[in-house]
């Protein structure tokens, strides 16, 4: 079991800086800053101005979290509770779930929400529902992790 | 040009926030789902601060009409709530439970250089992969 500190200032100021993020993306490009989709855009052959803007993202996302990571030791912060093969498990139901569901915690969570889509509103409740229903099995039912 | 610009922008912002919030941490996030244990609430004043922000910036570019650097916003066509949707987002909510990454932070912590991180980022290509062989998914604009 891992004991995180509760860090509300450092949440909220991150938090402003991942919603500033979305408002840049949606004013220049004119799009939903949704890590899913950006991260299957690059899945593809076709290296056209789609898969651009994609990599580019995700070119700044990397900097962006190293850079950070090396002035606030966020590196040394990074602790995996879950196994190995609760991890590959994960990002197999991970990467199907977001793919079929069009969406995750930016996408729909963050950006879905802010424009008041329905179904990203729907697809927010269902996912953290379910993962807290989930980590509560894991934990409290099973025992592990 | 400018427009590449103010993506990049974009993303440098991006994964700063998730690094300073802590969500490239998976025990933060596990403890935040863990509202019976170890509850740390720090994600709710993440994803508050992030919704009151964006929420206002959308409302302004939405009533502008356009975006400054494209013809066009390119807005997913707003479907049915159907049993794709919420199979696939409680299909993530397990994920999510059982490794504490969402795919963001996942793909951004890859910079730290954890084994972990990688495994869970080729677990998640496959799992993205196996669902495009569905016929009928849905495709990016």
């Amino acid at each position: 079991m891992n004991i995180t500190e509760f860090t509300p200032y450092s949440g909220a100021v991150g938090g402003a800086m991942i919603g500033l993020a979305a408002v840049i993306l949606m004013a220049s490009a004119g799009r939903i800053m949704g890590a899913t989709g950006i991260f299957r855009g690059l899945l593809t052959s076709q290296f056209d101005d789609a898969f651009r803007w994609r990599l580019v993202f995700i070119v700044g996302l990397l900097i962006g979290t190293a850079w950070t990571g090396l002035f606030t030791g966020a590196a040394h912060n990074v602790s995996f509770v879950s196994n190995n093969y609760l991890i590959v498990l994960g990002g197999v139901l991970v990467g199907a779930g977001t793919t079929l569901g069009n969406g995750c915690t930016s996408g729909h969570g963050i950006c879905g929400i802010s424009r008041f889509s329905m179904r990203s509103i729907v697809a927010t409740s269902v996912f953290m529902v379910v993962a807290i229903i989930t980590v509560f099995i894991v934990r409290h039912v099973i025992g592990i992790a | 040009m400018m427009q590449k610009f103010f993506v990049l922008v974009s993303g440098l912002l991006f994964g700063a926030g998730l690094t300073i919030s802590g969500m490239v941490n998976p025990a933060k996030i596990l403890n935040f789902l863990d509202i019976f244990g170890q509850f740390d609430a720090t994600l709710i004043f993440v994803m508050g601060s992030g919704l009151v922000i964006a929420t206002i910036g959308y409302q302004f570019m939405f009533n502008r009409g356009k975006p400054f650097f494209d013809t066009r916003f390119h807005l997913p066509t707003e479907g049915a709530i159907d049993g794709k949707l919420v199979s696939g987002a409680a299909l993530f909510g397990i994920g999510w439970g059982l490794s504490g990454f969402c795919p963001g932070p996942a793909l951004a912590s890859l910079v730290f250089g954890y084994q972990q991180s990688f495994i869970f980022v080729a677990s998640m290509i496959m799992g993205t992969l196996l669902v495009r062989f569905i016929p009928a998914s849905t495709k990016l604009d």
